[in-house]
């Protein structure tokens, strides 16, 4: 095991670096940012006072080793809309980012083991049918629609639920479903093909010719057995809900990283884009190594891969 | 594989498939009204069948009294064209390195192997972010950024494929007999593997208009005036309490477009059987 987590740990400063790198490049390579950052009409000594003030003047290599060194030590530079170092902005809206992916991915399993495990038990009766046909929609609804259209209908025509903000649950709600029902659709769907798959297998019929109840057949030996391309997803999809998170935060005015990196976008505040979208992209890269470890603790085969 | 009718599972989910190309296609000619003259005397104005409509106005207008419908058809045009455009670059690069990485084994495929890792380890809205906020929104800009989150997942599962077929007999044989790497790739790879990589860039087209519609209605993508299904969303949201047509309907259209493509993935994936791809893949 220590081996084992050893190496993911390894492998998760590589793609760190790696991740790091890729932020850098695009930040640097698809424009120059002093010219995004400045209105239309500056002059070509305030273009230069700035790229020299954000070090765009010095060589490419210079300016990734900087960023590194920015990186490492949590330095993205200040925001100029708030006047304050970028980092703590984009750090105090970490929770509030996490609780709603949090509650989404929550919502989502809740509804979609049933669903999937059920429709997977009663192939191609009404419930499968009606199950697999939420999902298909699911899966093509995009996420800011889905919002649009639960704020007009479950706020503004029946007024049962506020429309934007954080705090308590009733703010909660709205979002969670508009972020979740995506990644619901294709738990959904995994989940009942995964089931299908072990159900047919001889271990499933062997525990029926024991005399087990067919309950226990499938909460007992199958469920357990489709578990694990089920968890796989799960864990994979996280980081997919915190770039949904972007937009349903967006929609639903939540304080949250994703919005505050597209509004910075807006008003020209690189150093926040910058130091929102490498947060984002951290925290994703640190729960696929937690997830990594959970499949360890798991399933003992990975460990010797 | 030719001798095989289509299947129901395919034809029926390209009837609609078929359809909306031809409306993008045909938008200058068949749609009532310009998407983009507004008449502020008929602003907001509701679709035929409710009160207070006006006469010739389907589906309604907008905040500046554009004809929603025109709107609608020429938003299918832009949509299209670039999710059409992101896909083949995508699925070609992907499919390229893909073959080549897979083929020849060795360094490229370690590092392609890694640069794989890396950008699977991104939610793809971050790097659209990045790019969007330094490049500024534009068409082309879109399309790259699209294309670049696409070529990934084919570069990956071509790879997987080619790296199994690579042992197999005939590919030995081919190359025991002298022929190079160009004419194996191209001669018995390539087939073998063109099945896959159709399957994949059908589920990507879906993939790509729910993402391009996304990052327009960010407000990273499509720049009004010009028509397109997830920019006309982002002005929808902000009067969506006066005017629920106009965020109706541009979000029924990429809804029924995704869900006629994504079938007709399946449907192919069905019939092609590239048991390499399982499921659809997320966004």
């Amino acid at each position: 095991m220590f081996g084992f987590a050893a190496r993911k740990i390894l492998h998760t400063l590589f793609v760190a670096l790696g991740v790091v790198t890729l932020v850098f490049a695009a930040l640097r390579l698809s424009g120059d940012p002093a010219a995004t950052m400045l209105p239309g009409d500056a002059s070509v000594d305030e273009l230069r006072d700035l790229r020299r003030a954000l070090g765009l003047d010095q060589p490419l290599w210079a300016q990734y080793l900087g960023f590194l060194r920015g990186a490492v030590t949590g330095d993205f530079g200040t925001s100029f809309r708030h006047q304050q170092p970028a980092l703590p902005l984009v750090l105090e809206r970490l929770p509030a980012t996490l609780e709603l992916a949090g509650a989404a991915l929550l919502l989502a399993v809740a509804v979609a083991l049933p669903l999937g495990v059920l429709a997977a038990i009663y192939r191609g009766r009404a419930l499968d049918v009606l199950a697999m046909g939420f999902a298909v929609v699911g899966q093509a609804t995009p996420y800011f629609w889905m919002g649009i259209m639960l704020i007009l209908i479950v706020s503004v025509e029946l007024g049962w639920l506020p429309t934007s903000g954080r705090g308590g649950l009733e703010r909660l709600i709205l979002p969670a479903i508009t972020l979740g029902t995506h990644f619901a659709a294709s738990l959904a769907r995994l989940t009942r093909t995964s089931m299908l798959e072990v159900l047919g297998q001889q271990f499933v019929t062997t525990a029926r010719a024991k005399g087990l109840s067919e309950w226990s057949v499938i909460l007992g030996h199958a469920l357990k057995n489709a578990a694990v391309p089920v968890v796989t997803l799960i864990g994979l999809q996280f980081g997919t809900l915190l770039g949904g998170a972007v937009v349903t935060e967006t929609i639903f005015a939540w304080p949250g990283v994703g919005r505050l990196a597209v509004q910075s976008i807006f008003v020209r505040d690189y150093p926040v884009v910058q130091a929102g979208v490498f947060v984002l992209a951290l925290t994703f890269v640190f729960i696929n190594l937690v997830v990594d470890l959970l499949y360890g603790v798991l399933d003992p085969r990975i460990r010797r891969e | 594989m030719s001798s095989r009718s289509l299947p129901w599972a395919v034809v029926l989910p390209a009837i609609p498939v078929l359809l909306a190309v031809a409306i993008a296609l045909l938008a200058p000619w068949i749609a009532p009204h310009s998407p983009t003259a507004g008449n502020l005397a008929a602003r907001l104005k509701p679709p035929a069948w409710q009160d207070g409509a006006i006469p010739g106005r389907l589906l309604g207008t907008d905040l500046l009294g554009r004809d929603a419908l025109s709107r609608l058809m020429w938003g299918a045009r832009i949509s299209l064209l670039i999710a059409l455009a992101a896909t083949l670059i995508g699925a070609t690069v992907g499919s390229v390195v893909g073959l080549v990485a897979g083929f020849h084994r060795g360094a490229v495929d370690a590092v392609l192997t890694k640069v794989i890792d890396v950008q699977l380890a991104f939610p793809f809205v971050l790097l659209a972010i990045a790019v969007v906020a330094v490049a500024g929104p534009s068409v082309p800009v879109l399309v790259i950024v699209l294309a670049i989150g696409a070529w990934v997942g084919h570069a990956r599962i071509v790879r997987g494929l080619v790296l199994s077929l690579r042992e197999r007999d005939y590919v030995q044989a081919a190359r025991a007999l002298g022929a190079r790497a160009p004419r194996i790739i191209g001669r018995h790879l390539v087939p073998e593997v063109l099945s896959t990589i159709v399957v994949l860039a059908t589920f990507d087209v879906g993939r790509i208009i729910i993402l391009e519609s996304t990052l327009s209605f960010l407000g990273l993508g499509v720049q009004p005036p010009t028509p397109s299904w997830g920019s006309d969303l982002r002005d929808a949201a902000v009067y969506v309490r006066q005017a629920w047509w106009t965020a109706a309907f541009p979000g029924l259209a990429i809804m029924a477009v995704v869900l006629a493509v994504n079938l007709l993935g399946d449907g192919l994936r069905d019939w092609l059987d590239p048991r390499t791809v399982r499921g659809r893949r997320e966004s």
